[in-house]
């Protein structure tokens, strides 16, 4: 398949249908984290990429015979390697044998939330959520420090005269959006502070918010957004979100406790677990909005210094 | 009355899912972009609405019957917005030119 825009659909198309099929094996919060960011940001953000490289693939001299050839091998050895493990559903498999049996028993009286997806992500397993917010940190500053430019200074005239002509074009799409986009962000604040109850969290909450941030900036433009959102305060929000996260480890350390033992956070060690979940979603969500935005801001950022340079509506 | 309630939803839910058929059926056997895309953004409207309406008569609980009208209303709001953002796309890079070029092309699935 050469054309490129039909690769990236087929992409999401492929995140959608395996986010429903999460959901029939109940796996809730992974399913809206695959419909949120595979289907979701990551086509947008490829999208993105495609307006700034053109839209057909260039054709190959040589044949990817060698390329087929590893594909195969490593394909069948995963095969192999599955006539190993147990049998699908089987009880006596060592996932549901090891640690399972203490989440699902123990959980509600050691962390006291009921959706058990979020006290294992959030408290038991706290170290890996933690790497996961440090990774997506560093992407975000490689993308800025790969990517980063200096600011094109536009001043106001051409802003104006951008946007009038964007208005004519895009008036029913600017009108509908900007009705949606404060219930897109309440929506996020919801899937936010009710990741402990239900389905959510920091990681979804935060790619909705910048998704409604990604369609602003795509309707009213780069200029306009960037007068509404200040890219070094996206930097150190950042910035802030890991430091909350971490900083929530460290005061518990400081209270005797382990690293990420949030009972050390409140007389009551349930209280505290609650406390400690809530503050590092928070910082979750902060930490992948704002590298989201960034990510996109400076995608977009490259696109105007494109040789090719057309008008910035996408 | 539960009776009604039953058959109504499912009647309901019979309508949207043969209006969905039927929007699958236009893409494929339509001839070019714009009359696929028309059978497809008015089908689906009006399926979506019938199937949510179907599953809000069906479901007791009003928390989840909130929920669903929301959908709804969002549905209504954002399917024919980006029907018509497609088709905006399409006019504006002249897609029914580039059609009457290659004019025999009605039986390959058009690109927009």
């Amino acid at each position: 398949m050469k054309d490129l825009l039909a690769v990236v659909m087929l992409l999401g198309i492929y995140s959608l249908l395996s986010a429903s099929f999460f959901v029939l094996m109940d796996a809730v919060d992974v399913a809206f984290t695959e419909a949120a960011v595979g289907a979701g940001i990551s086509t947008l953000l490829m999208l993105l990429a495609i307006t700034m490289t053109g839209r057909t693939e260039h054709p190959t001299r040589h044949k990817p015979l060698l390329a087929l050839a590893v594909v195969v091998v490593t394909g069948s050895l995963l095969i192999y390697g599955t006539l190993d493990m147990p049998y699908f559903g089987s009880a006596e498999a060592p996932i549901h044998q090891h640690v399972a049996p203490r989440y699902i028993n123990d959980s509600m009286q050691e962390i006291g939330v009921p959706n058990i997806v979020t006290s294992v992500l959030a408290s038991y397993r706290a170290f890996d959520t933690f790497g996961e917010v440090v990774v997506i940190f560093t992407a975000g500053m490689g993308v800025l420090a790969l990517l980063s430019t200096v600011r094109r200074s536009e001043d106001n005239e051409t802003i104006d005269s951008f946007n009038q002509s964007m208005h004519e074009q895009h008036l029913i799409l600017r009108i509908v959006s900007k009705m949606m986009i404060p219930f897109i962000l309440l929506f996020a604040l919801y899937v936010q502070f009710h990741g402990d109850f239900g389905p959510g969290g920091g990681f979804q909450a935060g790619v909705i918010f910048a998704s409604a941030i990604f369609l602003y900036t795509m309707l009213f433009g780069m200029s306009t957004a960037r007068r509404v959102i200040n890219q070094s305060f996206i930097q150190i929000l950042a910035a802030t979100g890991v430091l909350l996260y971490g900083s929530v480890g460290v005061v518990s350390l400081l209270n005797g406790k382990e690293f990420f033992d949030y009972s050390a956070l409140s007389a009551d060690p349930v209280a505290g677990q609650h406390l400690g979940i809530l503050l590092i979603e928070l910082g979750v969500g902060i930490t992948v909005a704002a590298v989201m935005v960034i990510i996109f801001f400076n995608f977009a950022d490259r696109r105007g210094y494109s040789p090719d340079k057309e008008s910035e509506d996408l | 009355m539960d009776t009604l309630i039953q058959v109504s939803s499912s009647i309901l839910l019979l309508i949207g899912s043969f209006l969905c058929l039927s929007g699958g059926v236009g893409i494929l056997r339509f001839p070019d972009f714009y009359t696929r895309m028309h059978a497809v953004g008015v089908t689906e409207t009006l399926a979506t609405t019938m199937i949510l309406i179907g599953l809000i008569l069906h479901n007791p609980d009003f928390l989840v019957d909130v929920k669903l009208v929301i959908i709804l209303l969002m549905t209504l709001f954002i399917s024919p917005t980006a029907s018509h953002a497609l088709a905006n796309a399409a006019i504006h890079n002249d897609l029914s030119k580039q059609k009457n070029d290659t004019s025999d092309s009605g039986v390959k699935p058009s690109k927009p």
